[in-house]
């Protein structure tokens, strides 16, 4: 027991450095999928035939694929193929964002189709183009809409970052398997992990539920 | 009245078939400035068809618009989105940007599309809601307003653009019965400014007192027009007559 206890303070500096690993990778997927998928979620829904196209088959195969599969097809496939030379963190953030870009897009998507569609015409009744429209009337109420279900993909994202593993970038989960691989302290290191996950995962969620009530409509329910 | 030759907003032979039945036929009318035209009749006569036509929110199959003596191009984008700053539209559900408190609605236009500083945007929004009564409702969010303030609000978020000529459509029919008077009173104070309108209304008493000229709409066409008195007098043998004590048996029988 005591052994044990020494063993996770031992490795507790070091599986805090994986942390802050991780949350740079859920912090670059989630902010290039919030990029990519409000851009696809406008395609969606207002761009023409082709827009509307490319972002159906963009969606179906990246919520088609398996993300450890997506991992190495594009870290040791396709980025090798192009010539692109990226570190494994950086091509987990690339991967990782990519895949939540498509989730995230349906997010946004579901957000905007909930707006009264009478707030556009208006919109444009005041001489607005539909670019202007959408960055002024729409986009900032359904972002405020998409934050619930943007919570729960953070939540996701963050433990699918566990994967980033595979490709060798020292997050929490490869340092933990190190450490108990070397120490054979394989249960309290693993717990230690799950508590640090459950962590992150909590004060992202409550990060969020307070940007919800900051951002909130007066008058709304 | 003495009128100006030229109208102010021309349209002719405006067509629109939606889902395969045929909205408006060949609709033409003309504006003259300062005039208040109101179109009445039956639902599903086209009358708001028309006025989402006339400033080409819903796109005409066939017709053209002018607006003083130039013909608008809708194709080209920056020529549409100038020639809608001119018309100010008040939609039946006010449509206001729920986002955003009073202040903001009126004024969000002026900044991004006038290109307005945020203080003289301000200070015209503020003048622009004092106008319509609602001067201590500034910082309140559409969510918090009663309808009737609601559609002041979405009249002063027109009004702010300084348009030439005001369509309404049906701007007190999603309105409580006690709401109705004080969007009428505005409607009305902005007749007698001076304000070129066309606006769509089952308001038969206010359509006596006001308009200048009623077109009764039914089936996607103008049947008949002509002044209040000629076509709405007691003795009169018009459709638009029939068709408005239709509407006062049925506000009578409802008392």
């Amino acid at each position: 027991m005591l052994d044990a206890l020494t063993a996770i303070f031992e490795a507790l500096p070091y599986l805090l450095k994986g942390a802050l690993v991780t949350s740079g990778i859920v912090v670059g997927a989630m902010g290039l999928g919030l990029v990519m998928g409000v851009h696809m979620a406008v395609g969606q829904v207002y761009g023409n035939r082709a827009a509307r196209w490319f972002v159906g088959l963009y969606v179906w195969f990246f919520r088609g694929v398996p993300v450890l599969v997506l991992l190495f097809l594009f870290y040791f496939g396709l980025f090798a193929l192009i010539g692109l030379n990226l570190s494994a963190f950086a091509a987990s953030i690339l991967v990782l964002g990519m895949t939540t870009a498509a989730y995230q897009s349906q997010i946004f998507r579901g957000a905007i189709l909930s707006l009264p569609r009478g707030q556009l015409q208006a919109a444009r009744a005041l001489g607005m183009s539909d670019t202007k429209a959408i960055i002024s009337i729409i986009l900032p109420q359904a972002l405020r809409f998409s934050i619930p279900g943007w919570s729960n993909e953070y939540s996701i994202i963050l433990k699918d970052s566990a994967l980033a593993f595979v490709l060798g970038t020292s997050e929490i989960m490869a340092r933990s398997h190190f450490v108990a691989s070397r120490t054979y302290h394989h249960l309290p290191l693993y717990i230690t992990a799950g508590c640090i996950y459950l962590l992150l995962t909590w004060l992202g969620v409550r990060a969020l539920l307070k940007l919800e009530a900051k951002v909130r409509i007066p008058g709304y329910s | 009245m003495t009128k100006p030759k030229k109208p102010i907003l021309r349209i002719e032979n405006i067509c629109k078939i939606l889902g395969g039945k045929e909205i408006l036929k060949s609709v033409s009318l003309s504006l003259f400035k300062g005039e208040l035209k109101v179109l009445i009749g039956p639902s599903g006569a086209g009358k708001s068809t028309l006025l989402q036509c006339i400033n080409f929110l819903i796109p005409p199959d066939k017709g053209r618009v002018w607006l003083e003596e130039t013909e608008i191009q809708s194709r080209r984008k920056r020529d549409l989105y100038a020639f809608r700053q001119q018309v100010g539209m008040i939609f039946q559900d006010f449509n206001l940007f729920d986002h955003l408190n009073a202040l903001e609605n009126v004024s969000i236009a002026l900044r991004k599309v006038k290109k307005m500083s945020r203080q003289a945007a301000r200070d015209r929004a503020v003048a622009e809601l004092e106008r319509v009564g609602l001067g201590d409702k500034t910082t309140l969010y559409p969510a918090e307003l009663s309808g009737g303030q609601k559609q002041r609000v979405s009249i002063a978020r027109a009004l702010a653009m300084d348009p030439k000529i005001m369509l309404l459509d049906e701007p007190t029919s999603a309105l409580d019965p006690e709401l109705i008077g004080e969007v009428l009173t505005v409607i009305r104070d902005l007749a007698q400014g001076g304000m070129t309108m066309i606006l769509a209304t089952h308001q038969i008493g206010f359509t006596r007192s006001l308009a200048d000229e009623v077109l009764f709409m039914e089936n996607g066409s103008i049947i008949e027009q002509g002044s209040p008195e000629d076509l709405l007098s007691p003795d009169a043998c018009t459709r638009s007559r029939d068709f408005c004590s239709r509407l006062n048996e049925l506000y009578e029988a409802g008392v």
